[in-house]
């Protein structure tokens, strides 16, 4: 049997498993129709009223709305896909990742030029380091 | 005879192609970026190759969650550049070689390579941000591609072991093929990235350095990096790594170091080059 729980101990991490990608199906689906200029131009004019043309729970539309990617993902959200929404709304993917971590677009960004998030501490919970 | 006369590896980062095509190479932010691959475009006029096999991975472009190839090679006569949600990227169409892309299908599923065949499908940064790097603003790129798309998006990607077969098998069938021609292949992506989640921006410096070595030096320690490995040292995304072992496995057992380059940040990720030639004597 597959067991993934071993990617539970790496902290702030999902793994875009079969699983998830069953889960965030139609989530995905709906960013991929985003690659469409007149699609993009629909979904910017009306949000709500594009997503529930999609058969995604109410959750992962709320997580649009709000534009909260750790929610998206954790419903089965895959970060290239969500790319296209922040993609349409003119959002740099550094901007976008910032906004998973908690920290400033600022904070984050100096932590880039500083040689990025350093793995000591954030590789496993199990183990602490 | 068809042969493999050089390597490159380099990261694919699409901040990278949003930045060249606004010509910002020269800014502070992306002058050393843009300087790591200064010699690599002099070296690679020089060289001038006829076709490129180039692995990389589409980012939900080409390949929605409808269907995931695992290896997927391009058989077309020309690929359009994707519209990736924000218009294509202002670079030409990429051109491909139809006759050794099918040649090569036909060699690797027969050594038991199941590839998926590909005969019509748009390419994203993670093929165009590399030719863009190594031969800069053009009308026409000056060579054919034999697109090698590899599925790093859904887990798991194929092993760095397969990807190593892959490259091997991929020497194999070049020098099956007929016509003179100048091939090399290139393994994009990485290096250490993580895109998303509280963990967002890592970067391990040391895991790169020794992959950088290893490349040249002690490929068999690359081929047993686990996922596990992959994705807590070099970021759930630096598991594109397994790209560049395609490469490395199409070079043979010796190879030279023509060029290495490496450099923190562009955008969220680090980007690492190297260019490699198999050793003269094979």
């Amino acid at each position: 049997m597959v067991d993934n729980s071993e990617f539970d101990d790496i902290p702030g991490t999902t793994v875009f498993t079969a699983t998830r990608s069953h889960e965030g199906f139609h989530l995905n689906q709906f960013c991929m129709s985003l690659m469409k200029a007149e699609n993009r131009e629909r979904f910017k004019s009306d949000e709500r009223g594009y997503l529930d043309e999609w058969p995604m729970t109410e959750e992962q539309k709320q997580a649009v709305l709000d534009r909260d990617y750790n929610a998206m993902i954790a419903r089965g959200g895959n970060i290239y896909f969500l790319a296209k929404i922040f993609s349409t709304d003119g959002v740099s993917f550094q901007t976008a990742a910032a906004s998973m971590t908690g920290m400033s677009v600022e904070e984050y960004a100096a932590m880039m030029l500083h040689g990025g998030r350093s793995p000591e501490g954030v590789r496993s919970i199990r183990e602490g380091n | 005879m068809a042969r493999i006369t050089a390597g490159v590896t380099t990261s694919h980062v699409p901040a990278i192609g949003a930045a060249f095509d606004q010509a910002l190479e020269d800014t502070e932010y992306w002058a050393p970026v843009f300087g790591g691959y200064k010699w690599s475009q002099e070296w690679i006029a020089h060289e001038r190759p006829d076709v490129i096999v180039l692995a990389y991975n589409d980012h939900a472009s080409a390949f929605s969650l409808e269907m995931i190839p695992t290896f997927a090679i391009g058989c077309a006569d020309e690929y359009r550049v994707a519209d990736e949600g924000f218009g294509p990227r202002p670079v030409p169409n990429v051109m491909g070689h139809p006759d050794l892309a099918c040649h090569l299908a036909q060699s690797l599923i027969l050594d038991e390579f199941d590839m998926t065949v590909v005969n019509q499908m748009d390419v994203d940064h993670g093929l165009t941000v590399p030719l863009s790097l190594m031969f800069g603003r053009t009308d026409r790129w000056p060579v054919k591609v034999i697109p090698l798309a590899v599925n790093v998006v859904q887990y798991p990607p194929p092993t760095g072991e397969r990807c190593f077969k892959l490259g091997q098998a991929i020497r194999r069938a070049v020098a099956s093929y007929d016509e003179d021609l100048n091939v090399q292949v290139w393994g994009t992506g990485g290096m250490s990235h993580q895109l998303q989640g509280t963990r967002a921006g890592l970067i391990n410096k040391e895991f790169d350095d020794a992959f950088l070595d290893n490349m040249v030096e002690n490929p068999d320690a690359l081929r047993r990096i686990s996922h596990f490995e992959y994705l807590r040292e070099s970021g759930s995304e630096g598991i594109e790594l397994v790209m560049w072992l395609i490469m490395r496995g199409a070079l043979g057992d010796d190879v030279t170091m023509l060029h290495r380059f490496y450099h923190v940040p562009a955008s969220n990720t680090a980007v690492g080059h190297l260019i490699l030639k198999p050793s003269t004597r094979e």
